[in-house]
């Protein structure tokens, strides 16, 4: 009686003094599904008190009123400038344009991209990004079918109000450490948020997102053949892996059957989804991101000076399927699919510097919701 | 009777007066530090704390090991660029990295890419060996047997296989464990991802086996003893040559429960095989990945060691070999 006592007391410290020093506990209830064959602990494991409250949280928005077929003129016959909507009969046009501000500046206006003087006028910066913006969700749309299937993205997916994306990343030295011979901690080796709070290289995206350094590491032969991947890039294929199962809200067993990671055979079909994704992101990255670095102002880009960048955060924000799966593009056709050929007609002239207005400056009046 | 249902220690071994051991023989460095006598040591074991003896390889060792100490926490403190409080709120994840892939097994490269890790590594290792000569002459002199110093020496077997023999096999520092408490841990994970699932490396498996039998031996061995302390069964050399009731009663508990029964002295050898085992046969496993098999999946697979399981979701297959985009 009495050693039980004893004994349940020092199981009770334990358990409360592991508790207090150490993070991420969840009260209970955990409920776990079985997502593979039997006996592999291929298990899902959520909280569906947790699970509950994000789905307030990624809810996708009302549109400002529903979409209807339109038989008005094509927007472009009426303004001046339209290089990528000058297809959209007006009210449609207007209609996109509201809801991008409702997306993007909810507490601002037309001002945050427009000269209001010369709202045709490219002096802008944020427009004119916002213009490559579009062409990039209708590359995504159209190109990247095996990542985003029929629900597609809009502008919302990844800005939910905020002109800024919440999760973006930039190439980062980390924090400070001392120079001279002191030993460099080699990308790695501090609590660091973008792989979780583990100790693993800090900055994977730059080489595996912004780059195309492989991130296969196992060898698909049993024998030693051909000299192998170092434990450092290992350790780098790792940090990517944590950083998608954070940015899922999924474990490994999402997408691998942990017992042969590599083996395609034994994964389930979302780790297909995740390669297009990865593949995705790259193109992102490449093709549409970093031609846009020389047009954003020196305090949108990073600390190293290169433009914001995408991963799996952007979208996902910390759950598997953005939007929990609610597709926006049924309300916004628009930007489902490039504009047909016929549409590029618009502006043979598209020279901004021709578009600057009379007025002085006005722009410079506009209170900038998107200062940090 | 409740006196004697203890998981703590409940006997005080305390001496009116310190003992101070048999005497040193001529020219032999003395005994230093003046004993005393504490009762909450009492608490933990024999409540007389000194005189050591420390003699030059002691010294040595320590001042090794201090040196190894103060290379590697230096250098952690450095990644945080000197900020105390960093320090000690990232301590669990600060290390000190070996060299990267490109120096090879350079012998001594730039200090802040791998060399202190280098040196840190040579002064730690002197200072291990330095300690195991130490327990060799101390059990020499004492007139025991050396079971205790090769013991130890199978757990600086896989220190050496981690730190040196590997790398020197693979021909580069890159592949040793870095100085550091989370960082350790994610080279381990990284380890078994690199070769393909170090579950099923045999002897890891094997090293697992001695290890959770060392912890089932320990508890079984533990709680005999204190069971039997009633009847003085923790006096156990008294019981060895002179079988009592504690001995007879712990050994028909088990006869009785399991139909066999470790004895006195064999279950001590079981112990110290079961904890030996441990290291070396875990060391054998990282020893032989890299170096004589790359994928321990694979190699499972072809000598039919890992059980095939159903492919549940058909036509999975690699999209980098189907796209042409490639990887």
């Amino acid at each position: 009686m009495k050693i039980g006592l004893a004994f349940a007391a020092i199981v009770g410290l334990f358990l409360t003094v592991a508790m207090l020093v150490t993070a991420g506990w969840d009260r209970p209830p955990v409920v776990a599904e079985q997502v593979g064959y039997r006996g592999l602990a291929m298990e899902q494991v959520d909280n569906p008190r947790m699970e509950a409250a994000l789905v307030a949280l990624h809810q996708a928005p009302e549109a400002i009123y529903p979409w209807a077929p339109s038989d008005l003129p094509p927007a472009g016959e009426f303004y001046e400038n339209l290089q990528v909507l000058g297809h959209l009969p007006e009210d449609q046009f207007l209609r996109l344009m509201t809801s991008i501000t409702e997306w993007i500046v909810p507490d601002g206006d037309c001002g945050y991209c427009h000269n209001l003087e010369n709202l045709a006028s490219d002096e802008v910066y944020t427009k004119v990004i916002a213009r490559q913006m579009l062409e990039m969700t209708w590359a995504i749309n159209e190109d990247w079918g095996d990542h985003v299937g029929d629900t597609g993205v809009t502008c919302y997916t990844c800005h939910r109000g905020q002109p800024i994306p919440s999760e973006i990343w930039f190439t980062e030295e980390g924090p400070p450490q001392a120079a001279g011979f002191a030993a460099s901690r080699q990308g790695q080796n501090i609590a660091a948020a973008a792989v979780g709070m583990t100790s693993l290289p800090y900055d994977p995206f730059t080489p595996l997102l912004g780059g195309t350094e492989s991130i296969r590491v196992e060898p698909r032969t049993a024998l030693p053949e051909t000299p192998g991947v170092s434990i450092q890039e290992t350790e780098r294929t790792y940090a990517l892996m944590i950083h998608m199962s954070q940015s899922l809200g999924v474990n490994c067993t999402f997408c691998h059957n942990t017992r042969a990671m590599a083996s395609w055979e034994h994964s389930t079909p979302q780790r297909i989804t995740a390669w297009h994704g990865i593949q995705m992101v790259r193109s992102l990255n490449e093709d549409h991101l970093l031609p846009l670095t020389s047009l954003f102002p020196d305090e949108r880009l990073g600390p190293l000076g290169d433009v914001a960048k995408v991963n799996c955060g952007t979208c996902h924000q910390g759950i598997n399927q953005p939007l929990l799966g609610q597709s926006m593009l049924p309300e916004f056709p628009s930007l489902a699919q490039r504009p047909e050929e016929t549409a590029a007609m618009e502006e043979p002239a598209d020279e901004p510097a021709a578009d600057e207005p009379a007025a002085d400056e006005p722009v410079e009046e506009e209170p900038d919701p998107a200062a940090e | 009777m409740a006196e004697y249902q203890n998981i703590f220690t409940r006997v005080q071994v305390v001496r009116s007066t310190p003992d101070l051991g048999v005497p040193l023989p001529a020219r032999r460095a003395d005994r230093i530090g003046k004993p005393i006598i504490a009762y909450w040591l009492g608490k933990l074991g024999n409540a007389q704390l000194g005189p050591i003896y420390l003699g030059w390889t002691g010294l040595a060792s320590l001042l090794c090991g201090f040196i190894a100490i103060e290379i590697i926490g230096l250098n952690m403190w450095a990644s945080v660029n000197w900020d105390p409080v960093q320090f000690i709120r990232q301590l669990p994840w600060l290390a000190l990295e070996p060299p990267g892939p490109e120096y090879g097994l350079a012998v001594l490269p730039p200090l802040a890419e791998g060399g202190w890790w280098l040196l840190a590594g040579f002064f730690l290792t002197a200072s291990i060996f330095l300690w195991w000569i130490r327990t060799y002459r101390r059990a020499i002199e004492l007139g025991l047997g050396t079971h205790i110093a090769w013991a130890f020496a199978s757990a600086i077997f896989l220190y050496l296989v981690l730190g040196f023999i590997r790398p020197v096999l693979m021909g580069s520092w890159a592949e040793a464990v870095p100085f550091g408490i989370f960082p350790h841990l994610d080279w381990t994970t990284a380890f078994s991802i690199r070769y393909g699932n170090l579950y099923y490396n045999p002897f890891h498996a094997l090293s697992i086996v001695f290890l959770y039998g060392s912890v089932l031996l320990f508890a079984m061995h533990g709680a005999t003893i204190l069971a039997v302390s009633r009847f003085g069964g923790e006096r156990e050399i008294e019981q060895i040559t002179d079988r009592g009731t504690a001995s007879e009663r712990a050994a028909l508990f088990w006869r009785w429960t399991m139909g066999f029964n470790a004895t006195m002295e064999s279950i001590h050898r079981w112990a110290w095989w079961f904890a030996v085992l441990t290291p070396l046969t875990g060391g054998i496993g990282i020893l032989l990945s890299g170096t004589v098999v790359d994928n321990w999946y694979l190699w499972a697979v072809k000598h039919e060691f890992a059980p095939p399981y159903p492919q549940i979701y058909p036509d999975l297959a690699d999209p980098a070999a189907i796209s042409e985009m490639g990887q």
